[in-house]
């Protein structure tokens, strides 16, 4: 028969329709303020961190709705933003050391729709107040460093094999050896061509010089190392503000985007962003008297710190190695499996490294990470005030004479151990960073910028649904069946894909889908109204309509689709929330608009003789 | 209901030596327009720093500029933003100055020199480099996107059809930009997803336009390709129309609803829509009917061979 849909096919787009129904549902419920906490540093939070909480505010009266371990973090909700304030105060004063205390607001999504993962749309910066930064590493000088390095470790190589050379350059982009005379030049090919199979040699007999030049891979490994290891410690960094959902990301080849939603005080967030951080590897002073010491007697050549833990230890003042002289940093297991963290120096530090524990075997050695910290305060001129802050982050017993590549065993647990080589890794940024783009959006801007594209959205549609249904009547209503649709499956889409953010624009993108959604019905409709105009039966023409129409829609969707997938390539924040709601609208504006209405039509107007049709 | 009602076919083609000639005028203007004006580009493709701020009551845009002024901002640009008690400041990119910083700093300025209650309601501050990146990467995108969708159309369709069709996105695209340019409309971000829009849409139209021509080559035997191509405007008009009239009134509800933010994203759509619809219905099917598209073009082989053969033996 014709224009009758079998069952199944009607109970799969009622399926497909209930579905983003339900995954839309989330964004209805209200959100609570809540405080959450996660571990700074390889702090783990457990049901113990849940239970120091709980006590905390049991014991300064503060009133809590509920406190749970979430994905890792301690998430308490409040029923107001007052006692939620007093308890970040609170939990920040006591638990601000090892603890991560950040404001949130925690959808209130019922457990049934959570275990499904069931979430609200992730609103972007511009709806949610913020801000975004984007830093660019410095390519340039991270290249240079490793040539720098290089230099070092040819002189040393050659000093090594008892090849004599002139002198060791480098140049823009390669390092140039100069030799006395042809029989050097050849041995030194040999060598350091075995030596570094990643540098591409080219030795020139006449001038008698041997040049080393990175080959493309190794330029682009160490282009991305020095990205990895900015994002790493941009991580670390951005744990300590505080911040809800932070979202640290590369873009493209030198490119870093940070999204630090809720956050105003845009300064100190560029300060802890770029404070530096070294490392330095000392002697634990044992001969001192650590009681003493911890009564203020230290002696004069030592100093006092404290470890992690809080466990003070007594260390040498003299310094054995800086971090700057730090290669390279990983963690992996010894031949026990415990975890170990393997150090890689540069020559010069391996040389120092080598004569500053020849007669230190058997003694502790400490590594000390220093932060600069910025304070609340500032000097004369304005400037914050920035506090050195030191901490032992590890204390290893020297089982032999160290050189340039050397672990540290007994850090702990493996996550731990990961941890430390990160921070050895901070030591020694490889190239710096700098800010390039920074936007911020007050909360009140966010919040209008929500209300005005609610706004939009509701007139554009309700525009819209009124034009359908003046225009079109009972096809009308089952077009604007379909919009109602599409706008529910839009916004169960966006709240079901992880990454995607509502943004202003992504509202824009919305609103313009509802105009062009209709398009496929008019085409639909007036095709409809085309063939019984020509004199075909009613259940003809319906069939003859949607079938006419259809390669046409594929073909006009799937080009503006094209325009929507590059939008997304190149654009960043609010444009690709722009480009993601209107790729979405476009793919369920094709479901919706002809599977759906067709469901709809066939179940209204399928199969029965009409004379007349509504349209 | 109905709007319009055409009982005769529209002799389209038949002015399109003036539409043609139209097109040629506004493209060149546009051109013109661009070369000399240029486009007011926004920060996101300068590079600088825009601060907005909220006051309590009505601004006083010569105070601020004042206030600006004699803290060193001389060169500080301050405007009213969608209403009175908004303002938004833009300051060039500076030399020697950490310019990330300039934003809080002019911040403060303004707190102290106005003694009103300020809101810090956004601010934005774009290295010079990142704006170049910008500019280089949005052409490219635009570049790439009508690059695409003529390789999708002359697959889909015919040559002629697909060049028609990209020719009247670089007119629609061109004719939106000049625009920008004559009046001097800031040009940022979101109008650049605007205009990729536009080219979203007004390729809609074409395509539906072209597969309408399409088929009724294959339908109509009399008449030659200029009376096929009236009559399938003429057919596809009621629908054009209606999709500009939903579209535009979407797009309205963004103008009027939309805030301060997305007023150039919703002047582009806008403006795109209009010229989009027009050059659907007279660029396109002009080129195509100027490169010499016929009935043969667009009959797939096979099915013409076929057809010969039933004609053959038909008598």
């Amino acid at each position: 028969m014709l224009n009758k849909y079998p069952l199944w096919k009607s109970l799969m787009v009622l399926f497909i329709v209930v579905i983003g129904a339900i995954y839309a549902s989330p964004n209805l419920y209200p959100e609570d303020p809540a405080v959450q906490l996660s571990g700074l540093r390889g702090v783990e939070t457990t049901a113990v961190t849940l239970d120091t909480v709980k006590s905390h505010l049991d014991e300064n009266n503060i009133s809590y709705a509920s406190i749970a371990m979430e994905k890792g973090q301690v998430l308490a909700r409040f029923n107001n933003t007052e006692e939620q304030l007093k308890a970040r105060d609170l939990l920040d004063d006591i638990m601000g050391e090892e603890y991560s205390v950040a404001l949130n607001l925690t959808p209130a999504t019922p457990s049934w729709l959570a275990s499904i993962g069931g979430t609200p749309m992730k609103l972007g910066l511009d709806l949610s107040g913020g801000v975004s930064f984007l830093m660019e590493v410095n390519m340039q000088e991270a290249i240079v460093k490793v040539q720098k390095s290089l230099v070092d470790d040819f002189r040393t190589g050659l000093r090594g094999e008892k090849i004599r050379y002139r002198s060791v350059k480098n140049t823009n982009d390669s390092i140039n050896v100069q030799f006395r005379n042809a029989e050097d030049l050849e041995k030194a090919e040999t060598f350091l061509s075995k030596q570094n199979r990643d540098l591409l040699f080219v030795s020139n007999e006449g001038n008698l010089t041997l040049s080393a030049s990175m080959t493309e891979q190794k330029l682009k490994e160490t282009r991305e190392y020095a990205l990895q290891q900015n994002i790493t410690i941009i991580r670390n960094r951005v744990n300590e503000l505080g911040v809800a959902e932070p979202l640290v990301q590369r873009q493209g080849k030198k490119h870093i985007v940070i999204e630090l939603p809720g956050v105003q005080d845009t300064a100190k967030a560029k300060e802890i962003l770029s404070a530096t951080a070294t490392i330095e590897f000392r002697l634990v002073d044992t001969e001192g008297d650590l009681g003493a010491a911890l009564n203020g007697r230290v002696p004069g050549s030592s100093q006092l710190l404290k470890e992690r833990n809080g466990k003070p230890v007594l260390l040498k003042k003299r310094v054995m190695l800086t971090g700057d002289h730090i290669v390279d940093a990983g963690s992996s297991f010894d031949e026990y499996s415990r975890p170990q963290v393997n150090i890689t120096l540069d020559s010069a530090g391996g040389n120092k490294m080598s004569s500053n524990t020849k007669s230190n075997i058997g003694k502790p050695m400490a590594t000390v990470f220093i932060e600069f910290k910025p304070t609340d305060r500032v000097d004369s001129e304005g400037n914050t005030i920035f506090e050195k802050v030191e901490e032992v982050i590890s204390v290893a017993t020297i089982q032999a004479r160290l050189g340039k590549t050397f672990r540290i065993t007994g850090a702990g647990s493996q996550a731990e151990a990961h941890n430390l080589a990160l921070l050895l890794r901070a030591g020694a940024l490889v190239a710096p960073i700098q800010i390039v783009e920074e936007r911020t959006v007050g909360p009140t801007l966010g919040a209008e910028n929500v209300q005005l594209g609610f706004q939009a959205i509701m007139l554009g549609f309700g525009l819209v649904f009124l034009f359908m249904l003046v225009y079109y009547r009972a096809f009308g209503v089952v077009a604007n069946l379909a919009l109602g649709a599409n706008l529910v499956l839009i916004i169960g889409v966006m709240s079901m894909i992880p990454g995607a953010a509502l943004t202003l624009p992504g509202m824009a993108g919305i609103v313009l889908t509802v105009g062009m959604a209709v398009d496929a019905n008019v085409l639909i409709f007036e095709r409809i109204r085309e063939e019984i105009r020509e004199g075909k039966s009613i259940q003809q023409s319906i069939h003859q309509g949607y079938d006419a129409a259809f390669s046409t829609i594929i073909d006009a969707n799937i080009t503006t689709l094209i325009a929507a997938l590059i939008l997304f390539a190149v654009g960043t924040g609010p444009i690709k929330g722009f480009a993601i709601t209107l790729s979405i609208g476009i793919i369920t504006s094709m479901f919706t608009a002809v599977v759906g209405t067709r469901t709809v039509v066939n179940a209204v107007w399928g199969g029965k003789r009409l004379d007349k049709l509504s349209i | 209901m109905q709007i319009l009602q055409l009982k005769d076919t529209v002799a389209f083609m038949s002015y399109r030596k003036v539409a043609v000639l139209l097109s040629i005028i506004l493209m060149a203007a546009s051109v013109f327009s661009l070369a000399t004006n240029k486009l007011n580009f926004g920060l996101d493709f300068t590079g600088g720093t825009l601060i907005e701020v909220g006051f309590e009551k009505t601004a006083d845009l010569n105070e601020i500029r004042a206030i600006m002024e004699t803290n060193g901002f001389d060169d500080a640009v301050v405007k009213f933003y969608g209403s009175s008690r908004d303002v938004v400041i833009r300051l060039a990119t500076r030399e020697g100055v950490k310019a990330e910083m300039l934003g809080n700093q002019v911040l403060d300025i303004l707190q102290s020199g106005t003694g009103d209650n300020i809101d810090m309601r956004r601010i934005e501050f774009v290295g010079a480099s990142v704006g170049d990146e910008l500019a280089e990467q949005g052409g490219l995108a635009m570049l790439t996107a009508l690059i695409c969708i003529l390789v999708y159309v002359a697959f889909r369709f015919e040559w002629r059809f697909a060049l028609g069709s990209v020719i009247a996105l670089f007119h629609d695209v061109l004719l939106t930009l000049g625009l920008f340019s004559v009046l001097q409309l800031e040009f940022d971000l979101t109008v650049l997803a605007a205009i990729l829009a536009v080219i979203g849409y007004s390729l809609n139209d074409t395509i539906v336009v072209s597969d309408r021509i399409r088929e009724n080559f294959r339908k109509i035997r009399v008449g030659g390709p200029e009376e096929v191509i009236n009559i399938s405007l003429t057919q596809t008009l009621s629908r054009t129309v209606i999709t500009s009239i939903t579209t535009l009134l979407v797009l309205a509800a963004l103008f009027f609803q939309g805030g301060a933010l997305i007023h150039g994203f919703a002047t582009a759509l806008l403006l795109g829509v209009f010229v989009g619809t027009y050059s659907s219905v007279y660029v396109a099917s002009s080129i195509a009917l100027a490169l010499g598209i016929s009935k043969e073009d667009l009959i797939p082989e096979v099915i013409e061979k076929e057809g010969a053969d039933q004609e053959e033996m038909r008598p």
